[in-house]
């Protein structure tokens, strides 16, 4: 057994570090929760230049050929620190899409573009309801000539709103059981989109579609097997989350504990007193677990193992358990953290946001329910 | 042992609901109303007005200030009332100023403010809390130095209301600087438009601002020092007697929860409706139980209070437990808001006008005010339970 990190990973991690502290510092992030477009493309170049936005796609494509472990690792240091942009929801939501359904021609199409940081591509999967399954996808594709007809709406897609394209699920048959998966211009007539203000200051759209005319050779995949897919993507997105959960959980366990022993009252720092202590004793048990559990089920799919259940038993409880870390964040630093101006915050209102991305907790407990054998 | 109100008590409180029916100025199922949001203050003010007219706002004070000396339960019931309804009807003025300067303030003192206290002409600020003096509020800085028939008063408060309607702030200084900490402070009232004040709105993570106010070489002049010189500690903290039961953390949930029962019964998710999903229900059921308790809390700090006892540990105990309760509330919502939880109320298709959205964020912060639960825990544990202080 070994838990801990390779040599390329340690690398990776500590080059990671040093460019988002410099790159990617607090009033970046604070600037990008009002700004428009949400990201700096000054910033994102850069990550392309890096390879980041390749790091896990085939080297035939463009990209570094790392495994998905890797890229965990480097998610756990963007969570860390905020990053913001599109990077997760076109890596995940678009490229591993691509990757993962698309022929041959489609990969060679956008992937390549996509690593060198040209393409933002974003996944509108869920609808009014937001729930991932079959049923609640009421968005419909009808055959008509050579051309797909598609007709609903999406809510939630993130960064659609600076996107390329994107890659929209919808019925391709009367039954709940046929869903493909079609890649639009974003700026495609019949596509409509409204930015909605969130709690994470993310940029997340409700999408209307209405008679969006398609070519034949936009669907993605097989016909009517696009769950197959959405279920693999949401695997990786939902673990993806953990390790952003994992990386900012670290970093509201480290800011505590550092105020806790700046922090003077009563002629002591707050750190002394036990009512403190047992905070942060607390933040880094859930600290500990959300790390392992990310790691083991990243480790899993990277291995290409039968990973279901870690990676429900990982978003399960990271979850949770960042929730309950930012909340004793938040009670350790009293009035200050509460403040626009702190950081603290920051992540509070971004730990609800990753709870509810690629399924919540009850949404994987259901899933455990069925693994342990009800 | 008898656990129900009077008939009169179930009167009053008819008659306080009938009231707010007739005379709240916005809407109060539709409306949440902020009482330091400009845009919201004039209707709150107009509501104050009237229930200065109807006696209702000085309910609490002693006839010969012009109140109606009602008993501690009555006042429970007004104030659970207008939790319910989110009504920020008692201001800082009537539950905290107005009786510290009729038990401390001079003849002067008390024609000059307390008129103006009980016709809501006044808004108030709280100065305590300072940057570096939170729990350990004794521990606060601000010095004011006496210069001639005035007080020289140089220092920052923070966390302080941050509307631009507050006209007055009344704030502990530190006046003797080598006395122990709690012998040096005194009680000193001030004009916010004195020169030298300087407001700075701090925005918080919700919508919503407080305030830092700087103070430099302000002159407060010595008829507005309330209760003697550098005794101002113990003038703070002789409002024991005002009903502090925290009646509104029960009560604000008990609103708040028929809100997410209602919307369970209205909302399908995975095409079944919420309100059959027994997770949901069972969690919900637990809140009912939670909300109970905390209710229960508030009754008996006001209930001692209507014998004359004072509470001690009983009023953190509800302070703390019914705080975290409506944080705990809040999370459930939360979680039962699904993806909508996220949208931020300005958003057209936020669920719950986006009251849970806020709650989420602003709720933990009410665990922090006045007395952080950390705090609470330990006046339960050394004044309650008689543990040796840590
Ligand atoms: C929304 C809001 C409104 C407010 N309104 C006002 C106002 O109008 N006027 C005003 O004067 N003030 C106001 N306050 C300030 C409030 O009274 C303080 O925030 C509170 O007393 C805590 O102080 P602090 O924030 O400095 O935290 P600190 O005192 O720095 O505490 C930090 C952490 O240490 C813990 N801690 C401190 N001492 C101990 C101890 N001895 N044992 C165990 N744990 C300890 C605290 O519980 C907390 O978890 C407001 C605060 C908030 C959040």
């Amino acid at each position: 057994m070994e838990l801990g990190l390779n040599e390329t990973q340690q690398m990776l991690k500590n080059s990671a570090r040093e460019f988002l502290v410099t790159e990617c510092p607090d009033t970046y992030v604070r600037a990008m929760e009002n700004d428009e477009s949400g990201y700096a493309t000054e910033i994102w170049d850069k990550i392309a230049d890096q390879g980041w936005i390749g790091l896990m796609f085939p080297e035939t494509y463009g990209g570094f050929g790392l495994s998905f472990l890797d890229l965990t690792i480097l998610l756990e240091e963007m969570g860390r620190v905020m990053f913001p942009g599109p990077f997760f929801s076109t890596v995940i939501g678009g490229g591993l899409t691509l990757l993962i359904a698309g022929n041959e021609q489609q990969k060679q199409n956008f992937i390549p573009k996509l690593c060198e940081g040209q393409l933002i591509i974003s996944l509108a999967v869920n609808e009014s309801n937001s729930y991932w399954n079959q049923e609640s996808i009421k968005t419909v594709s009808k055959k008509s000539g050579d051309k797909y007809i598609i007709n609903g709406s999406k809510s939630f897609v993130d960064n659609a709103h600076i996107s390329d394209y994107i890659i929209i699920a919808a019925k391709t048959s009367d039954s709940n059981n046929d869903i493909s998966l079609f890649i639009a211009p974003s700026k495609s007539e019949g596509i409509k989109q409204t930015l909605h203000k969130t709690i994470g200051s993310d940029k997340k759209s409700e999408i209307s579609i209405s008679n969006l005319e398609l070519d034949e050779d936009s669907l993605i995949g097989e016909l009517n097997q696009g769950w197959t897919y959405i279920k693999k993507i949401q695997e990786f997105g939902a673990v993806g989350k953990c390790a952003e959960m994992s990386g900012g959980s670290q970093e509201v366990l480290d800011m505590t504990v550092e105020y806790a022993k700046q922090r003077i009252q009563f002629g002591r720092p707050i750190g002394s007193f036990q009512a403190i202590q047992h905070h942060c004793a607390n933040m880094a048990i859930d600290v500990e677990g959300i790390k392992y559990l990310t790691h083991q089920a990243s480790w899993k799919i990277s291995e290409g193992l039968d990973s279901k259940r870690e990676i429900a038993i990982a978003k399960a409880w990271s979850s949770d358990a960042y929730q309950r870390i930012c909340a004793l964040g938040q009670v350790c630093h009293g009035a200050i953290g509460y403040t626009k101006e702190h950081n603290m915050q920051m992540y509070t209102r971004r730990a609800k946001s990753a709870e509810l991305a690629y399924g919540d907790s009850q949404y994987h407990l259901q899933n455990i329910e069925n693994i342990i054998g009800f | 042992m008898d656990f129900k109100f009077s008939k009169e008590d179930e009167l009053f409180r008819q008659e306080v609901a009938d009231f707010v029916e007739k005379e709240l100025p916005w809407d109060w199922r539709k409306e949440k109303i902020d009482s330091e949001d400009p845009k919201d203050r004039p209707k709150v003010t107009e509501f104050k007005k009237k229930l200065a007219k109807k006696g209702w706002l000085t309910m609490a004070w002693p006839k010969e200030y012009g109140g109606q000396a009602a008993p501690h339960i009555q006042q429970l019931i007004f104030n659970e009332e207008m939790a319910y309804r989110g009504i920020p009807a008692i201001d800082a003025g009537i539950s905290q100023v107005g009786p510290i300067i009729m038990l401390f303030g001079t003849d002067e003192q008390k024609k000059y403010f307390l008129p103006k206290i009980s016709n809501a002409e006044i808004d108030w600020t709280q100065g305590y809390s300072e940057p570096d003096a939170g729990s350990d509020l004794a521990g606060l800085q601000t010095r004011a130095i006496e210069d001639g028939d005035d007080f020289l008063v140089t220092g920052s408060k923070i966390w302080n209301g941050a509307h631009s309607g507050a006209s007055w702030m009344f704030m502990l200084v530190r006046t003797d600087p080598d006395a122990p900490k709690h012998r040096g402070i005194s009680f000193l009232v001030s004009e916010m438009n004195s020169e030298g004040i300087t407001v700075e709105k701090i925005p918080m993570m919700w919508d919503h601002s407080r305030a830092l106010i700087t103070l430099e070489n302000v002159r407060v002049p010595k008829k507005n020092l309330i209760g003697e010189l550098n005794r101002g500690w113990y003038v703070g903290a002789a409002l024991l007697d005002f009903e502090r039961s925290g009646i509104s953390y029960a009560s604000s949930a008990s609103k708040l929860i028929k809100e997410l029962v209602k919307y369970c019964k209205q909302t399908h998710r995975n095409g079944k409706l919420l309100s059959e999903d027994p997770i949901i229900r069972n969690e919900l059921a637990t809140m009912a139980v939670e909300i109970e308790t905390a209710k229960m809390m508030a009754y008996s700090v006001a209930w001692m209070q209507s014998k004359s006892d004072i509470p001690n540990k009983e009023a953190s105990i509800s302070k703390a437990f019914g705080s975290e309760m409506v944080v705990r509330l809040v999370n459930i919502g939360m979680k039962i808001l699904g993806s909508h939880g996220e949208l931020e109320p300005d958003s057209k298709i936020a669920p719950l006008r986006g009251v849970i959205e806020q709650l989420y964020m602003s709720s933990p912060a009410s665990a922090t005010a006045a007395g952080s639960s950390e705090i609470q825990r330990n006046i339960i544990a050394t004044r309650g339970l008689g543990l040796p202080r840590g």
